[in-house]
């Protein structure tokens, strides 16, 4: 499985964020070349053809997306890049940011080519200081060399970035929400339709891309299309960062071809179990996405092979517990999240998250009823499909996945008042 | 133009109508508490969804669009079960304060609950504690957070309508609250239109907060006689327990939609103009400053105004209503050959919401009936030869009784215009008779009957046809109807026009003749 690293050569170097540094390695040619050379729909289509998905968690494509932008409308384009990076479980846009903020920027460039879009901002998670003063740096270094600005290497082409330090909720990591929040408001999920496509900042077409998915862009266009799906699957071209934390012996980040294995990724490349513990479930794709038993990690881990199992790649942060995790322990960490991240807008997801928090604490403190696994579930059940953004989603799938995939030891901890797996009971 | 299917039934909307606004045609009602036609979409109480087939999961009626071939369902056991789910998500966190809250039994969350929730409760975590519970936002306005279910409106009518931004949701998932901005208070002149909004009771109006329940009240069509607006209102009257509100019969005004005139709102200004109704009220008639019977109050004045011949005349006030302005035209100007004028409307600010800067309900009118105005009452007594006047309604009047031999004044109120009296009438307030006012865009709009005249008064119009009467001239209305199919018959302005055509939302003048007058 081995595949080249278009992203990760360098990451944990001292110098690949410096401007020379990226430039030594053929930085800012392919930019140069699109933007004097190709039309805007040539590279849409090329990123179509390269089967680009979206690397923020929906897995959307890329060139699809681009292509809803208006050509020749009277109002100016906007980029925005999402680099808020607040899944839990995945970690992989702020190495971009910190060891390859060029890349992004040429990415940046080139889908600025491809939508007629003129000024991006760069939306970094508020905690993240290192990746925005890295950030920072590389468009003041582009701007002086004139790799930004009012005439992009003298091509004629303008290009504007602003690096925007977030709010620091993670609810500004939904792309309405971001917009909200980039133009000065609480970060609430807006209504759609409008898409963003048509209606997004300030009321003009605005593209909203993941840091991932933009620093990819470069390597189609250099790598041509067919080249760059090779390094995927059918459903889906290039390599694929992977976070990988909890009990393993390495945890970390990969860059692989979404064909390999969610076991490949965990036995082979994160070391298998940390002291030989035994494997007992799989977030696979961020904190929202369904819980995974060991008999289901044989999936390739795209986005379509992760659908097969009815959970998701999502940001492709894989969260690896070991048979000491207790999986209600476990659903209360996951559920006081969003209970605690829910923007409070919509009733379900606000009111939802808070009640099955309550029940989950009570559940551990050694009060649990009989009815209160068929509850969660309900209540989980309850606010899908009804909210404005999905986070309420989110906050839901896991509860459905934990209560579906280990029941019994819900169902132990209510009637007995104490774990399965430890024994005790945990809260207050 | 999309036509749709809603509950079985075909319906066909302009492009971009909503589906709730679209079953509203089909007078299907959609529960919904965010939405409001006056504000601009939210869509976050989620308990308008709806089953649109072929759509991939349930769909928010306020903000989904008709589309040609629609098929929608909004009241099959989907969208039954979903709505009691919603219900079950607001009552998670809200507290069970329907005996001690004023918007019981006015309370969207109670009235969709008895239709469309009715689980067994299962709702037995603890509430969040929310910080304020009854604290005072502005001179009128309590806020309850615990009882607020963060439907936004109250925020979005700050934000759109009065542009004041007062109010904001602070903190988030369940621990949002609805506070004051940094440093504001809830003072805008509008600021009452947030109580009428708030679905619940967490937003109250200190002036009517347990005054009465709610179903104790009746509601009358009226307009508010604040300024020249005239804004659609209803009148709340407590018709059974005066005695439970110190006599008080009318406890409140609230806006009535009307989209070519208020839209859903009033001002505070006009909002508590109601106290008036009641408070100070004239009762009883007088002669020479001694209570006497209207009766002889009549007499006295009748055999003061046959004694001066054509010499007599009559100033109304810009309160008075357009039939009472036409019995004032007949009998001085018309059938005596005297005089008839209006009184200059008092003035105050404007602003480029609603208020106008005429603080009269009818000034229009006026001019439409007498079309003369009397701007210094002395002098045009003086200049018209006038020997004995009648004034209707309130007016700043001095050195009146020193020009002439009699002057008679039917008011409400006592003021400088009963000062100058020889003769005071009790007469009506706009809610004590029937009738109409013009505004001064030109609508003629109807007032109704919401309480009787009090005490020993009597409604103006009958006063003015009772001096008819005494002065051989007499008419023969037995309604204010009638007297406005004279006014329309007559005045072409309101020609074709009748209190039926009126109906609730009013008429311009000239449209009448026009076109079929719009029937609300
Ligand atoms: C609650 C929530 C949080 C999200 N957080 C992030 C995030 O931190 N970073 C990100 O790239 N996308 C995030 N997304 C996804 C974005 O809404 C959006 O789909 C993405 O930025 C689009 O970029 P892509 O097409 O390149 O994936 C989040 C979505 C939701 C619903
Ligand atoms: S689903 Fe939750 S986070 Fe998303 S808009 Fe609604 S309340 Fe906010
Ligand atoms: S106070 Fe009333 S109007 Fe305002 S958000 Fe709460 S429920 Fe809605
Ligand atoms: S009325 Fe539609 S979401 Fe509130």
């Amino acid at each position: 499985m081995s595949a080249p690293k278009l992203l990760s050569a360098n990451f944990g170097s001292e110098v690949s964020h410096r401007l020379d540094h990226y430039l030594e390695r053929g930085g800012y040619d392919e930019a140069r070349r699109v933007i004097a050379e190709v039309e805007p729909e040539q590279v849409i289509d090329q990123v179509k053809r390269a089967k680009l998905r979206g690397c923020g968690g929906a897995g959307f494509p890329t060139g699809m997306k681009w292509s809803f932008i208006p050509k020749g409308g009277d109002k100016p384009v906007y980029l925005a890049v999402n680099a808020d990076e607040g899944e839990p479980g995945t970690f992989k846009d702020k190495y971009i940011l910190t060891y390859e903020p060029h890349m992004l920027l040429e990415g940046m460039l080139i889908c600025g080519k491809a939508v007629g879009c003129h000024k991006a901002y760069i939306y970094v998670r508020g905690e993240f200081d290192l990746p925005i003063e890295r950030m920072e740096q590389a468009v003041a270094e582009a701007y002086e060399r004139g790799y930004l600005g009012a005439d992009v290497m003298g091509t004629g082409f303008p290009f504007d970035v602003v690096v925007h330090r977030g709010g620091g909720a993670y609810i500004c990591g939904e792309e309405t929400a971001l917009l909200e929040s980039l133009e000065g408001k609480p970060g609430h999920p807006r209504l759609k339709p409008p898409f963003p496509a048509l209606v997004g900042l300030h009321g003009c077409p605005t593209v909203i891309n993941n840091v991932e998915t933009l620093a990819l862009v470069p390597h189609i266009t250099r790598l041509g299309a067919d080249a760059f799906l090779k390094l995927g699957v059918e459903s889906q071209g290039g390599t694929k960062l992977y976070c990988v934390s909890g009990h393993v012996n390495r945890p970390g980040i990969f860059e692989l071809s979404p064909s390999v294995t969610l076991r490949a990724l965990i036995d082979d490349y994160a070391g298998g179990m940390r002291d030989g513990a035994k494997l007992k479930a799989v977030i696979p794709g961020g904190l929202s996405a369904p819980v995974l038993r060991p008999d289901e990690l044989d999936t390739e881990g795209s986005f379509e092979g992760l659908k097969q199992v009815n959970s998701m790649l999502g940001s492709a942060g894989l969260i690896v517990m070991d048979e000491s995790v207790c999986m209600v322990e476990a659903m209360h960490t996951i559920i006081q999240f969003y209970a605690h991240e829910s923007c409070g807008q919509c009733t379900p997801c606000r009111e939802g998250t808070g009640w099955m928090r309550r029940i989950v604490e009570r559940i551990l403190a050694g009060h649990g009823r009989a009815e209160d696994t068929a509850n969660l579930d309900s209540i989980a059940r309850k606010i899908t499909g009804t909210t404005i953004c999905p986070l309420g989603d989110a906050a839901a799938w896991p509860v459905m996945g934990f209560v579906e995939k280990f029941r019994d030891e819900f169902e132990y901890f209510c009637k007995n008042g104490r774990s399965m797996v430890s024994g005790e009971k945990v809260g207050a | 133009m999309p036509k749709l299917t809603i509950d079985g039934r075909e319906v066909e909307v302009e492009q971009g109508t909503t589906l709730i606004e679209a079953a509203r045609r089909l007078d299907i009602h959609i529960p919904h508490y965010c939405y409001h036609r006056g504000l601009s979409i939210a869509g976050n109480c989620r308990m308008c969804l709806v089953e649109v087939e072929g759509a991939p999961k349930m769909m928010i009626a306020c903000h989904t669009q008709a589309a040609d071939g629609m098929v929608v369902h909004t009241d099959n056991d989907k969208c039954r079960e979903f709505r009691a789910s919603i219900l079950e998500f607001i009552l998670v966190n809200h507290p069970l304060d329907c005996p001690v809250c004023d918007q019981a039994g006015e309370c969207k969350l109670q009235d969709y609950y008895m239709e469309h929730g009715a689980a067994g409760s299962r709702l037995d975590e603890d509430k969040v504690k929310k910080r304020a519970k009854a604290k005072q936002i502005g001179p009128n306005i309590m806020l309850d957070t615990e009882r607020c279910i963060l439907c936004s409106r109250c925020v979005r009518f700050t934000d759109e309508i009065t542009h004041t931004h007062e109010l904001g949701i602070t903190e988030r998932a369940d621990h949002s609250e609805i506070t004051l901005a940094d440093g504001a208070w809830l003072d805008n002149r509008y600021a009452g239109c947030v109580v009428d909004i708030c679905p619940v009771g967490a937003l109250t109006d200190r002036d009517f907060r347990f005054k009465c329940r709610v179903w104790y009240l009746t509601a009358v069509d009226s307009i508010c006689t604040g300024c020249g607006r005239g804004c659609n209102i209803a009148i709340h009257v407590n018709r059974d327990r005066p005695h439970k509100a110190g006599g008080a019969r009318v406890m409140r005004y609230k806006p009535r939609e009307n989209p070519e005139v208020n839209q859903w709102w009033m001002c505070d200004e006009g909002r508590y103009t109601y106290k008036q109704i009641d408070h100070d009220r004239l009762t009883e008639a007088t002669v020479e400053g001694r209570t006497a019977t209207v009766e002889e109050a009549l007499d006295a004045t009748g055999a003061a105004l046959r004694k001066a011949g054509d010499a007599v005349g009559v100033l109304v006030a810009t309160t008075a209503t357009n039939e009472e302005l036409y019995l004032a035209r007949a009998l001085f100007a018309g059938a005596l050959g005297g005089h008839a004028a209006y009184l200059a409307p008092p003035q105050g600010e404007a602003d480029d919401l609603l208020i106008l800067a005429d603080k009269a309900p009818n000034t229009r009118g006026a001019q439409e009936i007498l079309g003369e105005q009397a701007a210094d009452p002395v002098a045009w007594v003086k200049e018209k030869g006038v020997k004995a006047v009648v004034v209707v309604g309130e007016a700043e009047l001095t050195g009146l009784k020193a020009e002439v031999d009699h002057v008679a004044v039917i008011a409400t109120h006592p003021g400088k215009a009963t000062e100058q009296a020889h003769v005071v009438l009790p007469g009506s307030v706009h809610a004590e008779a029937e009738g109409s006012f013009t505004n001064l865009a030109g609508r003629v709009q109807r007032i109704r009957v919401a309480v009787p005249p009090i005490g020993g008064a009597v409604e103006t119009w009958r006063l003015l046809m009772e001096l008819g009467d005494r002065l051989g001239h007499p008419f023969d209305f037995a309604f204010e109807d009638d007297i406005f199919a004279a006014l329309a018959d007559q005045l072409a302005p309101f020609a074709g026009l009748s209190h039926e055509s009126l109906g609730r939302r009013g008429a311009p003048l000239g449209s009448g003749t026009t076109q079929p007058a719009e029937v609300a």
